[in-house]
């Protein structure tokens, strides 16, 4: 069966406006008769619940945590892109979308992003309204800040906190809906499938987190806003809680699953301290505008530093390798965010890490600390300063920019980064694949859907940094609601969908089944040691730089912690009541079968492109030696999988991505 | 270092519950609270027992799940961090350490350390929003100038993360330092004017109704707040409520 991305005729710039302009609509009395569900309520989840039910649909909604205002979501620091112009740098839709594709390597769908960056602006107005604090200077207009791979500044803030103060607008919306009962929101509740009726999503099966029940929720259309997969490698920047659980269910039951390999390892991560670790915690990308990333030049200098006779702040310059700016003379330390991870990756492996594990660069202030300083006593009138009254003034302004990380970053690790330099090392953060969907946002079910971080279309191989936010709120608030008032056109008159027909029965059965599998096991080893062996072999053999032979073995390791999971698991407590172990454990059994797609994917793609890079495929002279090397001859498609079975069976459906608007060309960063 | 460990173990709402003594072994000083509690638990889960439960989420102090009661101060002895934030560096080897969940009338224990906090969610539910649809057809972003403080002052109030520290720590179990802070948010913009005096009619007399104390001005709520709530929230909610209130 071909893919068919439904994307409309006409020229690019209008396909948009066109399409809205002809579907079919939902009239509003018949609009109270209609039940959508959606499960996720982080922006995109979120702001599709409350706008769907602003519109008048009955929505119900589904969260694992407490509260919809706890999702992942609100971990996200930097900002929100938006094409407004404030600053009049050149800034437009156009230009939003250029750059969205070419740092998304040219591998995501170009109308897609189109529509993204027509949005966007929108955006801002709509969050301003819905009283989000955005940061304003001081004639009171909102401010921006730039972002790493772009040349102007298009990027909304709210401290160092965008992320937390979006998804509060997205739930006061949310919770205005809920005071009128247009939402009906089931807090610590878990998605464990999704049930189908004549090919149709209808419903889903949930459990409730705190008695354990089991229950089933119907409806004409299902939303799966869920987030991503990065918690696949254990160890990552999500939440503890972050799953593919609802994602991987709709995929067995028929929704595809695209690039997969597709994952964002961001660079200015907090180093691991050692094998207690539970998480990474994530800094702002914004710390390479003014930080400095280097390694020890002599091997003898990394040693005596790990054994602590050395103080990183005793090296000159000569002794450094500032190797960033070494290799990428042009970009230095702001290169996209794979280009940096894979060279800190690059020096560690040869041995210059500066930490215990050996898996550690410096990220350095002193340069931005002088340079502001001397800036700052200039416009005071200090002459000849010394350096004591540098430094301070210095300090204060790298303190107002980054005050906030450098707490946290000194919270957790214990040291000042005003005085010694950070330890910073990549970690997993967001996944770019995802469910497959068409410009619908509808995935191959009919009727079910696929919002935000959980599908693949915008972001290509790589995303750019203050465009998650974006993505989220323009498919929730903005996107959705039209598309799926389209699909449910068609159903004004089939009536309340019931759920006591064979198809919920088989899919509880098939729900409970598995729960009580869980409990009754009696295994020997708890979940988090299925769930560490299959992170370590992820970020071994499918992290940052990957090959045919380490694909090769990770699927095979991979199959076999997933068979000794189903033999040996240990899940203490019962299936009717709160039982954390129980929900991780049918988490890391997903997981189990995703990571070795994963790895199935990463070998299908012999090309590097974005966040996806293969040893095997590297430029081999010139001035690009030794770089990414992407092949738009043979793999400028999305790789889509159907499920068959085992994860090794999946067979590949190709969508051909087609560049009318944008010329492919190399990114070059040198 | 090795610990000595008192921990609130409850099965459900309606078991009595108690503490309960465990000890844990090698514990780095670098390794978070939480990452301590999760080397607990795969110990129990290891001799067969019931793991401890306890709410957790992003593990960086942002999204205001966790919630323990620790040494009997709300998130433990360091200040403007949450508990998943606090690192064993605060202890010392020896140590016997207190863990209880946050206690409140309006918090109800759902297991061990895990407490119902949706209380809150009625409260927000009841006025905590602008009336806006979400249709995006509203006016520019930069139509309507906010004064750079206003909007500082806005954002303060509107890092509260909503995890209920304030409550716990108040020997009245306010939720004043919560709500004021919602309300503040509000007040300060010129978005959030038009419906100011219903909002903070309606958000006060859910949380009168949920069994929330009132305000003793002791200051507990601001200390151990994981985000730095100024007590100032809670008066500008007092001069709203009784503007409000003059109005009628």
């Amino acid at each position: 069966m071909a893919l068919d991305s439904k994307t409309p005729k006409g020229p690019l710039k209008d396909k948009w406006t066109s399409y809205k302009n002809n579907i079919d609509l939902v009239n509003p009395a018949n609009k109270r008769n209609i039940d959508v569900i959606v499960v996720g309520t982080g922006l995109a989840g979120g702001s599709a619940a409350a706008t769907l039910a602003e519109l008048g649909y009955n929505v119900k909604a589904f969260a694992y945590q407490d509260s919809p205002r706890r999702a992942h979501s609100i971990a996200a620091q930097g900002g929100i892109n938006a094409a407004k112009n404030y600053q009049g740098d050149g800034d437009s839709s156009y230009r939003l979308f250029y750059d969205t594709v070419k740092g998304g390597d040219y591998r995501s769908r170009e109308a897609n992003v189109h529509r993204l960056a027509e949005v966007s602006a929108n955006i801002i107005d709509q969050c301003v309204a819905q009283g989000v604090p955005f940061a304003r200077d001081y004639g009171g207009m909102l401010d921006n800040r730039s972002f790493g791979g772009v040349l102007v500044s298009r990027t909304f803030y709210a401290k160092g906190q965008t992320g937390q103060q979006l998804l509060l607008g997205a739930y006061s919306a949310m919770n205005r809906q809920i005071a009128r009962g247009k939402i009906e929101m089931f807090n610590r509740h878990e998605m464990l499938d999704v049930v189908k009726v004549d090919g149709k999503a209808r419903g889903i099966i949930a459990r409730n987190l705190i008695t354990g029940e089991i229950e089933r929720h119907s409806a004409h259309a299902v939303v799966i806003a869920t987030g991503g997969y990065g918690n696949v490698y254990f160890l990552s920047t999500n939440a503890m809680g972050s799953n593919a659980t609802a994602a991987w269910k709709i995929h067995k039951k028929g929704a595809h699953f695209a690039n997969p390999c597709y994952t964002q390892i961001h660079p200015t991560c907090i180093p691991r301290s050692g094998d207690y670790q539970s998480k990474l915690t994530l800094m702002s990308e914004s710390l390479r505008n003014d930080g400095r990333i280097w390694v020890p030049k002599s091997m003898d200098d990394v040693m005596a530093i790990r054994e602590g006779r050395k103080s990183p702040t005793e090296l000159t310059e000569n002794e450094r390798d500032y190797y960033l700016e070494r290799r990428y003379p042009a970009f230095g330390n702001l290169v996209p965010r794979d280009v940096a991870s894979r060279a800190a990756k690059e020096r560690c492996d040869a041995g210059y890490g500066v930490n215990k594990t050996g898996e550690a660069v410096y990220l350095d202030f002193k340069s931005a600390i002088d340079r502001y300083g001397k800036e700052q006593a200039k416009l005071k009138g200090i002459n000849n300063p010394s350096e004591d009254k540098t430094y301070e003034l210095g300090q204060a302004i790298v303190e107002a920019k980054y005050g906030n990380l450098f707490q946290m970053y000194n919270k957790i690790v214990d040291e000042d980064p005003y005085k010694t330099p950070m330890m910073i090392y990549p970690a997993t953060h967001y996944t770019m694949g995802g469910v497959w969907v068409d410009y619908n946002l509808m995935t191959t079910v009919d009727g079910l859907y696929c919002i935000g971080e959980a599908n693949f279309s915008d972001h290509g191989a790589n995303r750019l940094g203050a465009s998650a936010l974006m993505q989220g709120l323009a498919d929730g608030y903005f996107v959705l609601p039209y598309t799926i008032g389209d699909y449910l056109s068609k159903d004004i008159r089939t009536g309340k969908i019931p759920t006591d027909t064979k198809e919920f029965d088989e899919a509880e059965k098939e729900v409970t089944e598995r729960i009580n599998f869980f409990v009754n096991n009696n295994g020997s080893k708890s979940v988090d040691y299925f769930h560490k062996k299959l992170g370590k072999i992820m970020w071994e053999k499918v992290g940052m730089a990957r090959n045919e032979k380490g694909l090769k073995e990770a699927m095979a390791e991979i199959k076999a912690v997933r068979e000794d999971f189903w033999k040996e698991v240990k899940v203490p407590g019962t299936a009717d009541e709160m039982n954390p172990e129980l929900e991780k454990a049918g988490r890391v059994a997903d997981f189990l079968e995703l990571g070795e797609l994963f790895a199935k994917d990463a070998l299908n793609r012999n090309e590097s492109c974005g966040g996806h890079f293969r040893e095997e495929s590297v430029e081999l002279d010139g001035l690009q030696k030794g770089e990414a090397k992407r092949d738009d001859v043979n793999y400028a498609y999305v790789a889509a999988w159907e499920y068959k079975g085992e994860p090794a069976d999946a067979v590949l459906h190709k969508e051909q991505l087609e560049f009318n608007d944008i010329e492919l060309k190399q990114r070059s960063y040198k | 270092m090795n610990l000595t460990l008192k921990i609130w173990r409850q099965k459900d709402a309606n078991d009595k519950g108690q503490m309960v003594d465990y000890n844990v072994t090698d514990i780095s000083e670098h390794m978070s609270f939480l990452e301590m509690m999760d080397v607990l638990n795969e110990q129990l889960i290891n001799t067969g027992d019931e793991p401890v439960a306890f709410d957790h989420d992003c593990r960086e102090g942002i999204c205001g799940m966790c919630s323990m009661y620790i040494n009997g101060e709300a998130h433990g002895p360091d200040r403007n961090v949450t508990t998943c934030q606090l690192h064993m560096r605060m202890f010392k080897d020896g140590d016997t350490i207190t863990i209880e969940p946050f206690r409140a009338t309006a918090f109800p224990v759902i297991k061990d350390l895990v407490v119902d906090r949706t209380s809150f969610e009625r409260i927000q539910q009841a006025g905590g929003f602008i009336s806006v649809n979400t249709s995006g057809n509203t006016q520019d972003g930069n139509a309507i100038p906010i004064p750079k403080k206003d909007a500082d002052d806005a954002m303060d109030a509107a890092t509260c993360i909503g995890c209920g520290a304030c409550v716990a720590s108040c020997k009245n179990s306010s939720a004043m330092l919560f709500v004021g802070a919602k309300v503040s948010q509000y007040a300060l913009l010129p978005q959030g004017r038009v419906e100011a005096t219903e909002r903070v009619q309606n958000m006060v007399a859910q949380m009168d109704l949920e069994g929330f104390g009132n305000c003793t001005n002791t200051g507990a709520c601001e200390i151990e707040c994981p985000k730095g709530i100024s007590l100032e929230n809670i008066a500008r909610m007092n001069t709203e409520f009784m503007k409000a209130s003059l109005k009628g």
